[in-house]
């Protein structure tokens, strides 16, 4: 009795967490002129109107050039200060671990204020560089936790045996400390790029008056009235945010698969 | 060079470009802030460095940041109860379940996946005046006029929850799964019912992912000012509201510094708190 009580009760939780977000997609195929009920036909027209639309266009090639330029930074420095958290012993591990998980510690909003002002106090302005330094900084810590979760599983073995059989250490981390950790280097870009394309917090304070990425833009989009536009483009950014992951969560596991052989 | 200590230096080499991105773009920053905050905004609207109360005498005596910072604490306190009581039970379920553990665990991961200022507005879609409830109300005949839901605290709290929630349920459910569940066995066999197996047992040892989520839901949520924006109204105005104002609106540097180091210091202290007690490992299985 209690059992099916908790049953209906996840059924209740899974269904809050999703139909608002359901009737997002429904509503963006939508034939009406509103972004409202009723529906009144299904229609691709709002997909349409969004590849027309040059300021929506725009903040999606700031939000992917930010988030893949985001991802390779990001990923860069996380994967090498993982590697040595993971791969050697550092004094102070710990200790080390908090600083670099600090950005995730501190509120988005202390962060975004803290930045703007010391880097304008630097004559850095409003830019496109200040908001990847934002983001980066603040992907850092998901990264670094992301790829030392993983690298924690890859055996130390495997390259002491590359270098017993006669690899330099170079060879060896090329040929097969690298690979090995691909999954969770991908892991670890995937994710800083995801983060980095949703970001809105951060992002608000960063960014220059005219550029916007497609969060901000969406927000600003809001202030007039809700648009099917704004479902539509709702839709778009949840297949590639929702898309992206599961596929590089498949890629990865084929790709340990076909090592794993 | 001998081999030991470049041995020993390796880690460091690795470790430099990170450690140094986070104390540029952080601690300096966070360092300078808590200078500038003595600063002054004069009226010409440059910056006088000196060191002057008058932004913390203004922050901490004005009943209206006061006033902001309490409501503050209790719309997060608020949103984490109930991210608390929806999350718990779901988080059991799926720890418990002897159907696709794995599936059911994507299926909570994915709204991490999705956009927060989609998740944020999807509710105006649902509780606005031309969404889907008042469609509902006014095409059965209950309501002649739809009725305006948006726009007060009560979505401000529901927007948290949504958002939030997540959060609750992953730190649970590590928690949860870690339990062996021979002991519940154990504590049915010597007599006590399931309620009170799970009430003396299971609940006491999965506090500390209770907490973890609860510090994460409270954080996020006192700090966030989306929201507010979006589905609150003109008198919704949370905390990290009159920062981003301070800063971005008045374009007072200084006010605004004292400001965000307000907010830091106690949601920091919080953060303190539950380190000096629970440890980060716990908070940390959570994230990672």
């Amino acid at each position: 009795m209690g059992w099916q009580l908790v049953r209906l009760w996840t059924l209740l939780v899974y269904a809050f967490m999703f139909l608002p977000v359901a009737v997002v997609v429904l509503l963006s195929f939508n034939a009406s002129q509103f972004g409202s009920f009723p529906m009144t036909g299904f229609s691709f027209r709002w997909f349409a109107e969004l590849a027309q639309n040059e300021a929506i266009l725009r903040a999606f090639r700031t939000s992917i050039i930010l988030g893949t330029l985001t991802a390779i930074i990001s990923t860069t420095l996380g994967v090498l200060a993982s590697l040595a958290l993971v791969r050697y012993r550092v004094p102070g591990a710990n200790f080390i671990s908090t600083l670099l998980i600090a950005p995730i510690l501190v509120p988005e909003v202390v962060l975004a204020v803290a930045l703007l002002l010391f880097l304008n106090f630097l004559n850095v302005n409003k830019s496109f560089a200040l908001l990847l330094a934002g983001h980066v900084i603040f992907t850092l810590p998901f990264v670094i936790l992301v790829v030392q979760a993983r690298l924690v599983g890859i055996r130390r073995d495997i390259e002491e045996a590359a270098l017993s059989l006669g690899a330099s250490p170079r060879q060896t981390f090329f040929e097969v400390t690298l690979p090995l950790m691909l999954p969770a280097v991908l892991a670890g870009a995937l994710f800083a790029f995801t983060i980095s394309f949703d970001d809105i917090t951060g992002t608000l304070f960063w960014k220059p008056g005219g550029v916007e990425t497609v969060p901000t833009q969406i927000f600003a989009m809001l202030r007039n009235s809700i648009s099917p536009e704004i479902n539509a483009l709702g839709t778009v950014m949840i297949v590639m945010t929702v898309g992206l992951p599961l596929l590089g969560a498949a890629l990865a596991r084929s790709l340990a698969r076909r090592r794993g052989g | 060079m001998s081999v030991e200590s470049r041995e020993a230096r390796q880690p460091w080499i690795l470790l430099s470009p990170a450690l140094s991105a986070v104390a540029l773009l952080l601690f300096v920053p966070l360092g300078f802030i808590l200078v500038y905050s003595f600063w002054l905004r004069t009226a010409t609207g440059a910056d006088q460095a000196g060191f002057y109360l008058d932004n913390w005498a203004e922050a901490l005596s004005d009943p209206f940041y006061r006033d902001i910072l309490l409501n503050t604490l209790k719309i997060a306190a608020i949103t984490t109860l109930v991210c608390a009581l929806m999350g718990y039970p779901a988080a059991y379920f799926i720890a418990r379940s002897r159907g696709n553990k794995a599936i059911l665990l994507l299926l909570l991961m994915l709204p991490f996946w999705i956009s927060y200022i989609i998740r944020t507005m999807s509710w105006i879609n649902i509780l606005g005046v031309s969404g889907a409830v008042n469609w509902v109300l006014t095409s059965l005949g209950i309501v002649a006029e739809p009725i305006q839901m948006l726009y007060n605290e009560t979505t401000v709290i529901l927007g948290l929850v949504h958002f939030l929630l997540p959060f609750m349920v992953l730190n649970v459910f590590v928690s949860l799964d870690g339990i062996d569940t021979t002991l519940e066995d154990a504590a049915n066999s010597l007599g006590a019912t399931r309620w009170q197996a799970f009430l003396q047992v299971t609940l006491p040892l999965s506090l500390p992912g209770l907490a973890a989520g609860g510090l994460l839901c409270f954080v996020l949520g006192a700090g966030t000012y989306i929201t507010p924006l979006v589905l609150g109204g003109p008198t919704d105005a949370m905390f990290a509201n009159l920062v981003f104002e301070a800063i971005i609106t008045q374009l007072n540097w200084p006010l605004g510094s004292a400001l965000s180091l307000m907010l830091l210091a106690v949601l920091g202290a919080l953060v303190l708190l539950y380190n000096r007690y629970l440890g980060m490992a716990q908070l940390m299985k959570g994230l990672g």
